[in-house]
């Protein structure tokens, strides 16, 4: 269930808008955040009961979107950039030395719930590459040792690593 | 090095807390917004931005006062957006100028709305850009603070409220109709043109679309007037303009040069040349929708709209793909194909299939199961996509393929029958 904090947010973003449907995207996101990282089918029933929209109509179109995950994802969400610009600087063995050390595959989350591993398309960085963004933060100019030191600043609890 | 930049645009890119108000306004920022409503009616704003040549800089390279001249007389409410998408694989600008010059954004949509009688404006901002969004938002905070936003501007009567709408990666979402459907609360399919949105756009009223950098020139434009502004470029491509360079370059990295600036004074001289010394095979002058060019044509170029045109590619969004000799060219227009198939968005045939076979043929001719018969195939493809599609989706999918198979053919002859790569990379 969502919280009242996050049904009383929805209300406020769809009213910014001329019309409440534009304050869809606002919305799944708080729904998003409020489920821990993903849109399970009861939050997008959710969102549409709020937002007097057919459920169909709201779950079609979350599925547009990439940014909305329709399966669970891990406490951390590692997003790699291999477009054009990243792969020239290596961006696919990156990839692979991330798959190595967390023991998973594209897609999946190592079993401890802590990570996610996700290919991405351009991430607006491409005068840094190669680039991944964990959560929230972009990590720039990456080579294996830099990507070494980010997890194990994240893994044992010291936060961001820039 | 970079003392032969131009930094004009860029000016305050570099200078501490260069996003916060108190610096925006000690360097001369909102003196633009205050002499275009103090000074000018909207429609002498037009004209001014009209004569002064500025062309869109999302890409399309429309003319940005000719845009604003489309709005149907007498139609209210209108709508602005500023278009901060910034999806194109190459592209970057636009997020350098939202996280450290956010104010300068601000004052460009400000201005813009004025011109065009607008009081409602959006930024369509993508989803990943989590600093440009809280800078964005600090930045309309402050700016309403000292009442360059909201009600009465400066005292002026002129109202504008400017909100952020959030995109959720999805790359046709920058097209302009996508994005109205998307900020309509939509899948982000686009829409049949015409009407134009500046006819017929959000909610079915007139809304101009312009992208972040158009936005952000429009200031120096009014507070200094259209003939400064065309001391720099071409007659046809006046001005200045951001370019994006990435890849096989030792200084990758967001440039300012006046248009027309030989391409290799921004590769050579500002991005100190070939990375590692390695010499170039193909450059991809305006970002991954623009057709590769050897390297040897494009460094012959000059860095405007009519240029690079001539030279069979495209200026696009300004975004420069450096590719040396040591990459294989099959393998990263694959990775390309890749993309265009993931983002195409399923609403018209040419381009949902067509991007789908394109990289299931590229996929087997990159994995040595490639056929003889495969590279007219694509062509043959490219031909059904190109001009067919809903919306240019399907051009800019076909950009790479097409022209990669026009000047590297025998990359991928090779490929077919050696079942491997013309070079290590
Ligand atoms: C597939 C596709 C993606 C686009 N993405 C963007 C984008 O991210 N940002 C942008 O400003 N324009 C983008 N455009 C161009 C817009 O449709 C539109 O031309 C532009 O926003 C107009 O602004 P301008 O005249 O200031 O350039 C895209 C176009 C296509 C076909
Ligand atoms: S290609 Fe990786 S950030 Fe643009």
């Amino acid at each position: 269930m969502l919280s009242e904090k996050a049904r009383q947010e929805i209300r406020t973003l769809c009213q910014q808008y001329p019309s409440h449907q534009s304050g869809l995207l606002a919305a799944l996101y708080v729904a998003q955040q409020e489920y821990g990282g993903w849109l399970p089918p009861e939050a997008l029933d959710e969102v549409a009961t709020l937002m007097g929209l057919p459920a169909t109509y709201v779950a079609s179109a979350a599925s547009f979107y990439t940014m909305f995950h329709r399966k669970p994802v891990g406490h951390h969400r590692i997003e790699v950039c291999t477009n054009i610009s990243c792969s020239l600087l290596g961006a696919d063995h990156l990839l692979a030395y991330l798959s190595r050390k967390l023991g998973i595959q594209v897609g999946e989350t190592t079993p401890d719930g802590q990570f996610t591993l996700l290919e991405v398309e351009c991430l607006g960085s491409c005068g840094t590459a190669p680039v991944i963004k964990i959560d929230d933060q972009y990590y720039e100019n990456l080579t294996e040792e830099k990507v070494d030191h980010i997890l194990d600043r994240i893994t044992t609890g010291k936060g961001r690593a820039s | 090095m970079t003392g032969m930049q131009t930094k004009v645009l860029l000016r305050n890119i570099g200078v501490p807390n260069s996003h916060e108000i108190e610096t925006y306004l000690s360097r001369g920022g909102y003196q633009a917004l205050q002499k275009a409503l103090r000074e000018h009616q909207p429609a002498e704003v037009v004209r001014i931005v009209a004569d002064s040549g500025l062309r869109g800089r999302g890409g399309a390279g429309f003319p940005t006062g000719r845009k604003w001249m489309f709005l149907p007389k007498g139609v209210y409410p209108r709508y602005l957006i500023c278009n901060a998408d910034e999806g194109e694989p190459g592209t970057f600008k636009d997020r350098v100028l939202m996280e450290h010059d956010p104010h300068g954004v601000i004052e460009g949509i400000a201005i813009a709305s004025y011109a065009c009688e607008v009081h409602q404006a959006f930024i369509y901002l993508r989803g990943e850009y989590e600093l440009s969004y809280h800078r964005l938002r600090d930045a309309i905070v402050q700016a309403s603070e000292r009442g360059f936003l909201g009600k009465n501007i400066l005292g002026t009567g002129y109202d504008l409220d400017v909100h952020i709408v959030r995109g959720a990666g999805s790359y046709v979402c920058g097209e302009e109709t996508a994005l109205l459907s998307s900020l309509e609360g939509k899948r982000g399919h686009p829409k049949l043109k015409p009407p134009f949105p500046a006819t017929e756009g959000l909610y079915r009223k007139p809304t101009i679309v312009n992208n972040v950098e158009t936005l952000f020139n429009v200031p120096f434009i009014v507070e200094h007037g259209a003939e400064w502004y065309r001391q720099w470029g071409t007659e046809r491509s006046p001005g200045l303009k951001l370019f994006c360079v990435s890849g096989h370059v030792e200084r990758p990295g967001t440039y300012e040069l006046p248009m027309g600036t030989p391409m290799r004074t921004l590769i050579d001289d500002l991005c100190g040349g070939p990375r590692d010394g390695i010499p170039l095979k193909a450059i991809i002058p305006g970002g991954s929708s623009t057709p590769m060019m050897p390297a040897e044509v494009a460094l012959q170029t000059n860095l405007d709209y009519e240029s690079i045109f001539e030279a069979g590619s495209l200026l696009g969004a300004g975004a420069v793909i450096v590719i040396n000799e040591k990459t294989c060219i099959v393998r990263t227009t694959h990775r390309l194909a890749g993309f265009y198939r993931h983002e195409s968005c399923g609403k018209c045939i040419p381009c949902r299939e067509g991007t789908d076979w394109m990289y299931k043929i590229l996929h087997r001719i990159e994995h040595g199961q490639g056929r003889t018969e495969d590279l007219d195939l694509l062509l043959d493809i490219c031909d059904n996509i190109a001009e067919k599609s809903f919306c240019p989706l399907g051009d800019a999918a076909v950009g790479p393929v097409r022209s990669s198979l026009t000047h590297f053919r025998e990359e991928y002859e090779f490929h077919v029958s050696e079942k491997r790569c013309l070079v290590d990379g």
